[in-house]
C-alpha cells in the first residue's frame, strides 16, 4: 500500500510518500503506525506517541482502530489548519 | 452545489453572479471570504509578522471532505445554492484564501449554513498552513477555538 505524509510530518519522515508491504499481523491503522515507527528515526519521531496526528484511509479520516483490509492509500497528517 | 480547490485567485463578484444566475428562489446570500492576515492575534498576544504562507492540501481527500461538508449543510438547511472555493499554494498577506457562499430563500438559513461550513471546513478539510515569518518558517498549530466552533454544530 501507499503511505503518505503531510505538512511537518513529511519533513520529519523525510519523504512525501512511500510504498510499503507490512506483515500480515499489521491489521489496523494503529498497527501500521507502530510498524512504521521501526523504519527510521524520522518515522519514529513523526509517528511518536506524543505527536498530534491523524490518519486517513483511502481519503477518509480514519481512527486508529480502522482495519487496513483492502486499503490502497493511508495518509498521516497533523491537525488541519485551513480556512 | 460546487466545490473547487485551486491555486488561482477568485473574483468574488463573478462567483456570486454565477452562483445565483437563473435562480429566483434565493432571497438571501451569505458570504465568507478568508484572507491572509499579516499578524496573528490570539489570547491577546501579537505574534510575529507573517509575510506569506503556503497552503498545502491533500488532493483527492480535500474535494471529498468539502463535498461531504457541503452535503451536510444541505441536509440541515433549505439551501438553493452553495459554493466553496479554497486556494492552495503560496499566498501573501492580504490575499484571499477561501470563499464560502450560501444562498437560501431566507437569511437565517443562509447565515447559519455559511457559518457552519466555515467552522467545519477548518477542522475537517485537509489543509495545512506554513507561515513565512522574519524568524523563519513555521507550521501553524491547530487552534482550540476552531475545534470548539466546529463542535457546537455536532448533533446531540
Amino acid at each position: 500500500m501507499k503511505v503518505r505524509y503531510f505538512a511537518w510530518m513529511k519533513r520529519t519522515v523525510g519523504v512525501a510518500e512511500e510504498q510499503v508491504e507490512p506483515p500480515a499481523d499489521v491489521r489496523t491503522v494503529g498497527d501500521l503506525v507502530a510498524w512504521l515507527r521501526t523504519k527510521s528515526n524520522g518515522h519514529a519521531e513523526a509517528l511518536s506517541e506524543g505527536a498530534a496526528f491523524g490518519a486517513a484511509v483511502d481519503h477518509r479520516t480514519a481512527p486508529f482502530d480502522t482495519p487496513l483490509a483492502g486499503a490502497r492509500e493511508v495518509a498521516f497528517f497533523p491537525p488541519f489548519t485551513g480556512g | 452545489m460546487s466545490v473547487r480547490v485551486q491555486e488561482a485567485d477568485f473574483d468574488v463578484g463573478a462567483e456570486i453572479a454565477a452562483l445565483t444566475a437563473g435562480n429566483t428562489n434565493i432571497g438571501g446570500l451569505a458570504l465568507f471570504v478568508g484572507l491572509v492576515r499579516e499578524r496573528h492575534v490570539r489570547e491577546g498576544l501579537h505574534r510575529e509578522r507573517i509575510d506569506a504562507l503556503t497552503l498545502e492540501h491533500y488532493p483527492g481527500m480535500t474535494e471529498t471532505a468539502l463535498e461531504e461538508i457541503e452535503a451536510e449543510a444541505r441536509r440541515r438547511w433549505p439551501l438553493e445554492a452553495t459554493l466553496i472555493v479554497h486556494r492552495y499554494g503560496r499566498l501573501a498577506a492580504g490575499d484571499r484564501i477561501v470563499l464560502v457562499a450560501v444562498g437560501s430563500p431566507h437569511r437565517e438559513a443562509a447565515f447559519e449554513a455559511c457559518e457552519f461550513l466555515v467552522d467545519w471546513l477548518k477542522t475537517k478539510a485537509p489543509f495545512w498552513k506554513l507561515e513565512e515569518t522574519p524568524a523563519g518558517e513555521k507550521w501553524v498549530d491547530a487552534h482550540e477555538g476552531d475545534d470548539a466552533a466546529a463542535k457546537r454544530w455536532e448533533k446531540k
